[in-house]
């Protein structure tokens, strides 16, 4: 599970439970635990759930990961349909609502299910669109890193020697510097700076190519890791062997196998992004102000902590199950998808 | 000895690379450099800003340069307060590393013992709630959980109730840390109050992932034939948990507690900020707002380097603990 | 304490059974013999026969959840069949120890030799540290370690296989228990050491007169060290004698397998190995008759359908479990039967 700071680095192997099926492995068969100790064997064991793994007992999903599904379709629902649902404009003011509280609250805003904030926008409005803003630079910023981070990740695990000094050397300069920091910087660097000489790109692009950027170490890691192992399956040897050229074995052969880790670890990294993106806003350097993302709101809503603590924490708790929600189905995928390996 | 080489051969290149691009980073922006770091500047002062800063010199030449300065000490300076970055590193350096510190500290003392106990009582009821309670917090980002506090303690409770309410959710008071670093020392009771719940709020996190972390080692660890021989001696089940099972289970979760001072200085940035902890976090924080570039690019030098140097030292902290690999290794 | 002659373990129809996924594994099903001090009981079975399990059993090491216990087991007259682990760590150590069958994953690969074996003199004995630590020089001395003193501080991948066996059995005799359960105690090693493991074993019991329970697969283990032999198979006694009277008037043919598939250093070379063929039943639906009987070169229908009891043999104290033992009239003839009819060769 990545540390919900906006590193996205996994780092929970998840190890067997003892299975009731297997009473005293000690006994019926010698299974020694030599494996060398070090970042490697975190990320392999994060992608090869091995034979260990407990067994498939329970068919179906449990009630949590069908919240969590419920929960991420409320959320992409409501922001794919945000222009077309009667909300009110996130950007104008009505003063009336200014600070007053949700519906809870005595003296709130009628008709206002959220309560303002301290302009007076109306706070449902605000998250929904706020949601759509997140959302989309989450995802975006993902996308990037799968596409480019899985590449890269596929040629080193698969190539290895050479290419896989190259990546693997890029992909520890990139992990030599925290996530946060290095995004912070690029958005710095990237965005349009009033009252320079013109440049630099629309903050929200910015935002998206930074966040992109630095998602590649991790899922480049990852695939990298889980290329390795499968390239020295037999089967690909086999493919080998009967003159298949690399870029087929590779579609065909190891992509395939490959996609399950990458498609959690990606759950789990859109989850980072939203939270990179909060952390981000706090520090100044998400999107303008005036468009709402669940990082900025609540990074404007700060100064107002004390008098009206809900600006910040309605988009607070939204991130929360967001990333919650992600962070379980990023597991149920895993443990599902990777039912293949522990037949192995 | 040739494995250590190797490392530290390895280590050299990460820091070239990652300072390289530390540097580039002003190289690539688009605009002119002397109108964000001096806007208000006269045309002779950006001309010798650019030619300070050596943008107009070949690329290489002035990255030998720089990264000659940065070993001698000269980090650049902040054009808008004129004062050298160097300056403001010694007094806030050793902020942000004891912040790191107590999280740490803190995160392993509450999570080694709920590792443990959870590996022990694996499968029952207090082990998946505890287990739940555990996801639940890797899902709450630290700023979040900052705010959070602030708003309880500063707001809700302070300052009618005793003690809890008393617990400051601002300001800094100077502790042991700065007189390593040659800044002035503080009273130690203030400085661990003002530091209390900046560093329950990076802890939080760090729980959860440490705690089953160790969980899923100890429980492996403990269906390994020495276990059993070890009660098969007649030892208690608390003997054993923690004097014959934990330390062989230990060595993922100190990967991860080094690794991890990378995913704390993300965390510390916007926890410093909230708490208004006059940390590295805030001067980068600063820096970007004020555009200072060149500031900006020390910090984060300063920031791959010592990641870097801490990944090196937990490598070799592995050959101490595990005396398998002292042997494979030589 | 009891006195030489009366018996120290008592196990009477002691089942242990595991609760799993597929259902309940029969690994031990009515087991029984008694063992007396200064006294070796080889115990011999194939993999899965439920030997090692039956030796946990015995110990009380078995996994907290899951498990069905049936039966008596009187250590000095005490029943610990039913003891918790609470209960059992009373004994383990003090008064029964085990040596397990690797010893590479018996030790703990972190954790200095010495110490291995002083914290469990520390933990059973009320004696200093430094006492403990003479202590533990001299029990290394007497498993014939060289060198102890520098062994004390080295870690088990540091010595040899044989050294850390006989590591093992340092610790497992370090407070003097009266029964000692050695697990496949040689197994794992060189050809060339187990003898010497197996004397060790051999010495250390005559000298502190304890019990010995050998359980192995390997019959020529239990040939020249064993007073008595327990012939395990699916998880049941098959054939239990005097280890004289089992390689001379052996009944039971799993028995008789077993001895014929040693192979002799008098035979002359390129001799076919006798293997066994077929696999041991499935425990968690063992077969209602002989569960030997898909494997037996004897077999007749009544042994499909009725389970053999055990019957005493003809020299007392000798036990088989066989409808058409070998050496017998009946015996014979099934044999003859199923050689003409070209049957019985034990495919399952």
């Amino acid at each position: 599970m990545p540390a919900p700071d906006g590193d996205p680095m996994p780092d929970d192997p998840t190890r067997a439970e003892p299975t009731r099926a297997d009473p005293m492995p000690g006994l019926v068969g010698e299974a020694t635990r030599g494996r060398p100790i070090d970042a490697g064997t975190i990320e392999m064991a994060a992608v090869e759930t091995g034979p260990e793994v407990r067994r498939l007992r329970k068919k179906g999903l449990g009630i949590a990961a069908w919240l969590s599904i419920g929960w991420i379709a409320l959320v992409v629902g409501l922001a794919i349909l945000a222009p077309v649902l009667p909300l009110d404009d996130p950007k104008a003011s009505i003063t009336d609502i200014a600070r007053r509280g949700p519906f809870a609250d005595a003296g709130s805003a009628p008709g206002h299910l959220l309560g303002g904030d301290f302009n007076g926008r109306d706070m449902l409005s605000r998250l929904i669109w706020g949601g759509r803003t997140t959302l989309l630079v989450a995802t975006s910023a993902v996308i990037i890193g799968f596409v480019l981070g899985g590449i890269l990740g596929l040629l080193g695990g698969y190539f290895r020697g050479k290419v896989d000094v190259v990546v693997s050397l890029l992909l520890d300069v990139f992990l030599a510097i925290p996530a946060v920091i290095l995004a912070l910087a690029l958005v710095t660097i990237l965005r349009t700076q009033p009252g320079t000489s013109g440049g630099g790109l629309d903050p929200e692009v910015a935002l998206i190519l930074a966040l992109g950027l630095v998602s590649i170490p991790v899922l480049g890691r990852i695939t990298r890791a889980s290329t390795l192992s499968w390239s020295q399956r037999e089967f690909v040897l086999a493919a080998r062997a009967q003159g298949a050229k690399h870029r087929r074995i590779l579609w065909r052969e190891v992509l395939p196998n490959v996609l399950p880790a990458m498609m959690s670890i990606a759950l789990l990294g859109i989850a980072v992004a939203i939270v990179s993106e909060g952390t981000l806003a706090i520090l100044g350097a998400s999107v303008e102000t005036d468009t709402p993302t669940w990082g900025n709101m609540i990074a404007i809503g700060r100064i107002n902590l004390q008098r009206a603590p809900h600006i910040v924490f309605e988009p607070a708790l939204m991130i929360f199950f967001t990333v919650l929600a992600l962070n379980m189905l990023g597991d149920v995928v895993r443990s599902k998808l990777d039912v293949r390996e522990g037949a192995l | 000895m040739g494995l250590i080489a190797r490392r530290l051969a390895q280590l050299v290149v990460v820091v070239i690379l990652s300072t390289l691009f530390a540097f580039a980073l002003l190289r690539l922006f688009p605009g002119d450099a002397a109108d964000a770091v001096i806007p208000y500047g006269t045309a002779a002062q950006k001309a010798k800003f650019r030619a300070d800063t050596g943008l107009d010199q070949p690329f290489f030449q002035q990255y030998a340069t720089w990264l000659g300065n940065l070993a001698q000490g000269d980090f650049g300076k902040d054009y808008q307060s004129n004062t050298p970055v160097a300056d403001k590193l010694q007094t806030a350096l050793p902020v942000s590393l004891q912040l790191m510190l107590y999280a740490q500290i803190m995160a392993l003392v509450v999570a080694i013992p709920l590792g443990v106990l959870t590996a022990y009582r694996a499968g029952t009821k207090s082990d998946r709630a505890i287990n739940a309670g555990a996801f639940a917090l890797l899902a709450l980002p630290s700023f979040v959980l900052a705010l959070a506090l602030a708003y309880w303690v500063g707001v809700k409770w302070h300052p009618d109730i005793p003690l809890l309410g008393q617990v400051p959710v601002s300001g800094y008071e100077p502790g042991w840390l700065e007189a390593v670093f040659g800044a002035p020392t503080g009273d130690l009771g203030k400085h661990f109050a003002t530091m209390l719940l900046p560093s329950v709020a990076l802890a939080a996190g760090l729980v959860a992932v440490y705690m089953r972390l160790l969980r899923s080692d100890m429980i492996a660890t403990l269906q390994e034939n020495y276990i059993t021989m070890a009660r098969s001696k007649g030892l208690s089940d608390g003997h054993i948990l923690w004097r014959h099972a934990l330390r062989p289970s230990s060595l993922t979760l100190l990967t991860v507690a080094g690794l991890n001072f990378g995913t704390l200085v993300g965390g510390a940035v916007a926890v410093e900020v909230i708490f208004q902890i006059p940390g590295i976090g805030t001067l980068i924080y600063q820096a970007i707002n004020a555009r200072q570039l060149v500031e900006l690019q020390s910090y984060i030098a300063i920031i791959a380097i010592g990641y870097v140097l801490i990944n090196f030292v937990i490598d070799a902290l592995y050959v101490v603990l595990d005396p398998r690999i002292r042997r494979a290794r030589a | 304490m009891s006195t030489p002659g009366t018996a120290l373990l008592e196990v009477t129809d002691v089942a242990t059974w595991f609760d799993t996924d597929r259902g309940l594994v029969h690994a031990v099903d009515g087991v029984s013999f008694t063992l007396e001090r200064g006294r070796t009981l080889g115990i011999v079975g194939e993999s899965g026969s439920g030997k090692t399990v039956l030796s946990r059993s015995i110990m009380g090491l078995l996994p907290k959840k899951g498990i069905v216990r049936h039966g008596s087991i009187l250590f000095d007259g005490v029943e610990i069949g039913h003891a918790t682990p609470k209960q059992m760590r009373r004994y383990w150590g003090a008064n029964m120890a085990m040596v397990f069958q690797d010893p590479m994953t018996a030790l703990n690969p972190v954790m200095k030799v010495g110490k291995q074996i002083t914290e469990s003199i520390r933990n059973n004995l009320d004696v200093t540290r430094s006492f403990a630590r003479e202590l533990a020089v001299s029990l290394l001395e007497s498993v014939r370690v060289p060198d102890p003193e520098r062994r004390m501080g080295e870690y088990p991948h540091q010595l040899s296989g044989g050294l850390r066996q006989r590591v093992c059995i340092a610790v497992a005799l370090a407070c003097g228990p009266q029964l000692l359960l050695a697990d496949e105690p040689t197994t794992a090693l060189d050809v060339t050491v187990q003898a010497q493991v197996l004397d060790l074993l051999e010495k250390q019991q005559r000298e502190r007169f304890m019990a010995l329970l050998l359980v192995t697969h390997d019959l020529g283990v239990v040939a020249g060290r064993a007073d008595e032999v327990v012939v395990m198979y699916a998880g049941q006694v098959v054939e239990k004698a005097s280890t004289a009277t089992l390689f001379s008037d052996m009944k039971m043919p799993y028995t008789e397998a077993l001895v014929r598939s040693i192979p002799k250093i008098a035979q002359p070379s390129h001799t076919r190995l006798t293997a066994i063929p077929g696999r041991p039943p499935d425990l968690v639906d063992p077969p209602k008759g002989c569960r030997f009987a898909a494997r037996c070169p004897y077999v007749q229908d009544r042994c499909r359908d009725e389970q053999p009891p055990l019957r005493p043999g003809v020299v007392p104290g000798h036990e088989f479990r066989c409808w058409f033992p070998v050496g017998t009239p009946e015996g014979a003839e099934a044999l003859a039967r199923n050689h003409a009819a070209g049957v019985g060769t034990g495919t399952t």
